[in-house]
């Protein structure tokens, strides 16, 4: 193994740390959708870090752990950004890493309106062996996951996703709804989806005493999302539709954990996956990081 | 992957960063006349709005344990302020009218980089405003003079 190339990797590795150590935790209020998006972005300067999985049940195949970790980033209170690094598991075949995302979310307007529209663009890089199912579009359907690791990861994808996020909270509850275009680069028609979601507290008000099994940490909520077909071809036809009830467990000490049981809605749908996922929020990263590049502050 | 797309992507991923820590770098305008003036632009309708919570006697002690989660990381402790925000036992902030802070913490100062709060429920914002409002006026810690040697 080449030392020299390992040196500057493990430095960079104990910097993050440090910088991480260095942050303290901020009690973030995540909502218990993993695929539908509403209009709250990361606190300006935060670093939210996370790891999802998603077990999946696979007719005429074998079923597979899809994962993927998080690092979602407040630029501004107006712009969140997040990178993807995503992994797969097939049981009974192997092990992959199967690409990036890096997606940008914009709130172009100032105010809380009964509506708050959330642009969302992403780019990413994944082979064809991705089964993150972060989002569903076109024509995507459970028999597109038959094929083996060792020829899926050898199909190349690189899309560009476009999303209109539109959101609202009124008397506790959390309406969303999103609509996505995606192309993929090479010369292939533009696929269409949707997500749909609702979620509230199971309590309105804030206990007088920090707990971390009060109510008002734990959210429901529900989502919906499939695929519209593409430009080719546009409706519900040959298209996979999902249902997941969920739960968010927001703790006091900046850890938030979901689950999400989700259930196939027609025959082109994988008929359960079982999603969860847990994370963690440093508030003051990027305070401590332009700190560090420019020496010590007053 | 190709090294020259790895490349391309760590170059993007690097000015990115860049940007968004030189942005961090940049302390949002926390000048108390800017700051403050916010609270004027509350539309009338929650100007007039009564704190439905102000006699509940758990709004302040539930309204402490909010803020200690969302807000005293950048209003500090006490609220007395910070370098990232603004002290909230300002006279501008505890003689303002509960509806105008409520509409504060329901829309944010977006551009100034105070997040919107809409995503904790109506009653946890009025706790959160009973709770600042009933710490009273106070001197911000980032506009005391420094101590003499």
């Amino acid at each position: 193994m080449n030392v020299s190339r390992i040196l500057p990797c493990a430095r960079l590795v104990s910097i993050a740390l440090a910088l991480l150590a260095c942050a303290s935790a901020l009690k973030g209020q995540e909502n218990p959708y993993i695929v539908a998006y509403d209009h709250n972005l990361e606190e300006p300067g935060n670093l939210e870090v996370e790891y999802f999985s998603t077990f999946g049940t696979q007719r005429d195949g074998p079923n597979f752990h899809a994962f993927w970790s998080e690092f979602e980033y407040g630029a501004t209170a107006w712009w969140t950004t997040e990178l993807y690094l995503d992994g797969q598991t097939t049981f009974g075949g192997s092990s992959v890493y199967t690409g990036f995302r890096w997606e940008n979310r914009v709130r172009p307007l100032k105010n809380e309106h009964w509506i708050n529209p959330v642009l969302y663009v992403e780019f990413e890089d994944t082979n064809g062996a991705d089964k993150i199912m972060k989002e569903v579009e076109g024509h995507d359907v459970e028999s597109d996951f038959l094929t083996p690791n060792a020829v899926a990861r050898r199909e190349q994808n690189r899309e560009v996703e476009l999303k209109l996020i539109l959101s609202s909270n009124y008397k506790g509850w959390n309406f969303t709804e999103n609509t996505l275009a995606v192309k993929n680069l090479s010369n292939e028609p533009w696929e269409f989806g949707y997500a749909l979601g609702a979620s509230r507290p199971l309590t309105m008000k804030g206990a007088a005493q920090k707990c971390n099994f009060c109510l008002q940490h734990f959210i429901a909520g529900v989502e919906m999302y499939g695929g519209l077909g593409d430009r080719c071809s546009f409706g519900l036809r040959n298209t996979s539709h999902y249902l997941a009830p969920g739960l968010a467990w927001n703790l006091p000490s900046g850890w938030t954990f979901r689950i999400e049981p989700t259930f196939g809605l027609n025959g082109n749908s994988h008929q359960f996956l079982l999603r969860w996922g847990a994370s963690y929020e440093f508030s003051g990263f990027g305070q401590k990081v332009s700190q560090l590049f420019k020496g010590k502050s007053e | 992957m190709k090294l020259s797309t790895l490349l391309g992507f760590s170059a993007w991923l690097s000015a990115g960063f860049c940007f968004f820590f030189a942005a961090q770098g940049k302390p949002e305008s926390t000048e108390p006349a800017s700051v403050y003036a916010e609270l004027e632009k509350a539309p009338a309708k929650y100007r007039d709005k009564t704190n439905p919570l102000a006699k509940d006697k758990d709004a302040v002690p539930a309204g402490k344990v909010l803020f200690e989660e969302h807000c005293e990381e950048c209003h500090g402790e006490s609220a007395l302020g910070t370098k990232k925000a603004p002290s909230l036992r300002a006279q501008e902030v505890q003689s303002a009218a509960p509806g105008s802070v409520f509409w504060i913490l329901t829309n944010g100062v977006v551009r100034k980089g105070m997040p919107v709060w809409s995503k904790l429920p109506e009653p946890q914002r009025w706790q959160l405003v009973t709770y600042v409002q009933s710490l009273g006026p106070a001197e911000a810690l980032e506009n005391k003079p420094p101590a003499k040697p």
